[in-house]
């Protein structure tokens, strides 16, 4: 390394050798520049092991999320492989659950969860950005704290209490007043009327999305709120200060400029309602049925595996309660999809304008 | 740093002194998994027995399907089940089975004005009712049994079990005996394809269902009934007469039962004769293999059973199950001397 000529880059790193050496000799000065250098380097080189391995590390734990979500989609096949086989793609189609047959299919519980997760989302999104474009923009600065704490402390409420609540006291509420309302005042008029069928059981489908959609408001709401207060309070201003109301500072300012987070958001908590087991099984009613009436008893695919999978006998069963498993997890999947094509095009229609 | 060491090694010391201890305690007691009906009163037995003996039961509740898994795959010294196994697939698993203990299963009614044990049902209605072919509580046929009741024009929301579970093979195995719609339509199984209704899990599942629903029926076991004061029906049995479920009616139909006929005690016992029968009875089972894995806690667990069927009367009174007669006791321990130790001879 001594006399080897240095590379003029490495100056620039070696600024506090040069102070101490500026008064010696040229010779002395040159080796204790070498001897500086050579520490350097080795400092140097120490720090990029140090990265390299904190890279591998980084890298290695993203790999075993991969390595994870292929074993679990592995298994998932091999488990379900059997009622795949017999029952092929008719597994789709059929709503038949029958244990003592051993004929399944799988249509009901994929029904259930699609139509259930959708209507959650029909209350929650607008409830979720509704509270959210509150806190940000029209609460009390007095207010802002407890509200935003209460949505938080709503995300941390384990689902089997929201399950129990539902139960007792969510069911008998809607069964009393909502469900008979509803009954009576669209008895005669037709689509609304098959929609809305007896007889009031409480539970059932809608309630079912009701729980959901409470269950998945902090997460829209966390999300949004926070993705609104990024927004930069200049545009806002600017908008403002040329006559805007609030509400077109908030549609055509406020959500436009957020709306990949807001989309982030809300596939976070479409996943959640997807997946959703504990609170769905104590109101849905647990039913291998699909009634056209949203007051009709019904499952989902997680509701179903939770409530069999410890007592189903046989192999055709168990094979068949995991290839549900495996259809959620394609659901999930499509579904995820969906928002990463969604968000790609905005993102496309947002750099031509 | 080197007290740090010196602690920490002390510290693994002791957890493995520990861990040793818990593991020579736990080789000493009874492993069993299975059905959940009889958790309450195993775990009570256990109880007692282990502050006479010092001898501990390790019992999940499992369920009766995970019982049967269990004790197929050797993991466990008894698997239990509320469903009897058949006689050929006893033999083709090895193994020996017998009756422990025995409860009932009763209709529940949410309905104003309908006290407890007010409603009479018989078994062609039940069926008709959970078959969705009967669906307003003023039916003609609900009429016809309650003379004189003021039965609501309301609809029937039936509440039944949403898993598998040896409740549902005791109630579908009567409603298919009496009805023979619901035999060809629906079966007899722990977990069947119900035509109408709503699926809750667990008895207390059930339970609350019914509670929470207006113009609900369902069915649980006994225990869970009287627990939580639920309005039981009366059924009338197969012999014409009306019966309350209670240990009396529940005993009376096991009294005329026949044991010794069926392998494996294999018997459901709905729909029994007997003027006093109440006709959804039923005894949950014990699964043991002829061939014992370990001899040694084959007959601790045979000790087990036999000291419960001795002294454990009372208490499985206490929480509304009901022992098995002494006829049947002695048939059961005669059965085991068909298990064997490595040596040929039985175990106990």
């Amino acid at each position: 390394m001594s006399g080897a000529p240095v590379p003029l880059t490495l100056f620039r790193f070696v600024r506090f050798p040069l102070t101490h050496v500026d008064f010696m000799t040229d010779a002395t000065a040159t080796m204790a520049f070498d001897a500086a250098l050579a520490q350097r380097m080795k400092v140097l080189r120490k720090l990029r092991l140090n990265d390299m391995f904190f890279a591998a590390l980084t890298r290695a734990a993203a790999y075993f999320v991969l390595l994870l979500l292929g074993a679990v989609f592995i298994s998932l096949i091999f488990g379900g492989r059997e009622a795949a086989m017999k029952f092929g793609l008719g597994f789709l189609s059929s709503q038949s659950w029958n244990p003592v047959t051993e004929n399944f299919g799988g249509l009901a519980p994929i029904y259930g969860t699609i139509v259930t997760s959708f209507i959650a989302m029909l209350i929650a999104v607008p409830v979720g950005l509704g509270i959210a474009i509150f806190l940000t923009e029209t609460c009390p600065p007095v207010l802002r704290r407890p509200i935003g704490t209460a949505v938080e402390l709503l995300a941390g409420i384990p689902s089997i209490i929201y399950g129990i609540w539902g139960l007792f006291v969510f069911a008998p509420f809607l069964q009393r007043t909502l469900q008979p309302t509803l009954i009576d005042a669209f008895a005669n008029i037709p689509v609304l009327n098959t929609l809305f069928a007896g007889p009031p059981y409480g539970i059932g489908m809608l309630t079912a999305s009701f729980i959901l959609a409470i269950m998945v408001l902090p997460f829209i709401t966390a999300v949004a709120r926070d993705v609104f207060d990024t927004v930069p309070p200049m545009l806002k201003e600017a908008a403002y200060g040329v006559g805007c109301t609030r509400w077109e500072v908030v549609s055509s300012i406020v959500v436009p400029y957020t709306r990949v987070g807001i989309i982030g958001g809300v596939m976070l908590a479409l996943g959640r309602a997807l997946g959703e087991t504990m609170a769905v099984t104590f109101v849905i009613g647990n039913a291998h049925k699909i009634a056209p009436s949203l007051f009709a008893p019904g499952t989902t695919i997680s509701a179903t595996i939770a409530n069999e999978f410890t007592e189903a006998v046989g192999d055709v069963y168990t094979s068949s309660l995991i290839l549900l498993g495996l259809i959620l997890f394609v659901i999930t999947f499509i579904v995820l999809a969906l928002a990463r094509l969604l968000l790609y095009r905005l993102e496309k229609q947002g750099g031509t304008k | 740093m080197r007290t740090t060491l010196i602690t920490f090694a002390r510290g693994a010391l002791a957890a493995a002194a520990v861990a040793g201890s818990v593991s020579l305690a736990l080789a000493a007691d009874i492993s069993g998994a299975g059905a959940s009906f009889p958790y309450p009163i195993y775990t009570k037995w256990a109880d007692a027995y282990k502050k006479e003996t010092n001898i501990g039961l390790n019992y999940q509740s499992i369920g009766s399907g995970g019982g049967i898994k269990q004790i197929q795959a050797k993991t466990v010294t008894f698997g239990a089940s509320d469903a009897p196994l058949k006689g050929e697939q006893l033999e083709k698993d090895g193994l020996i089975q017998f009756p422990m203990v025995m409860g009932g299963v009763v209709p529940v009614v949410n309905l104003d004005g309908i006290a407890p044990g007010a409603l009479i049902l018989d078994g062609d209605t039940l069926a008709k009712i959970f078959l969705g072919t009967i669906t307003k509580w003023d039916d003609a046929a609900i009429a016809k049994l309650n003379p004189g009741t003021k039965l609501p024009s309301q609809a029937i929301a039936v509440v039944r079990r949403s898993d598998g579970s040896g409740t549902t093979a005791v109630f579908t195995n009567y409603l298919a005996e009496v009805n023979g719609d619901f035999k060809t339509k629906v079966g007899t199984s722990t977990a069947v394809e119900w035509p109408v209704g709503i699926g809750a899990k667990g008895n207390e599942g059930v339970a609350n269902n019914v509670q929470q629903t207006k113009g609900s029926i369902g069915y649980v076991e006994y225990a869970y009934a009287k627990q939580n004061k639920l309005a039981h029906t009366r059924m009338i049995n197969k012999a014409g007469k009306t019966v309350d479920p209670s240990l009396a009616s529940f005993s009376a139909a096991a009294g005329n039962a026949e044991w010794a006929k069926v392998p494996g005690f294999a018997i459901v016992l709905t729909n029994q004769p007997g003027d006093g029968s109440w006709p959804i009875t039923a005894a949950t089972f014990i699964l043991m293999h002829k061939k014992a894995q370990d001899a040694e806690a084959s007959k601790t667990a045979l000790k087990f059973f036999d000291w419960a069927y001795k002294n454990g009367g009372k208490a499985a009174e206490d929480l509304d199950y009901v022992p098995m007669p002494k006829n049947v006791v002695e048939l059961v321990e005669a059965e085991w001397k068909k298990i064997l130790g490595a040596d040929g001879k039985p175990v106990m």
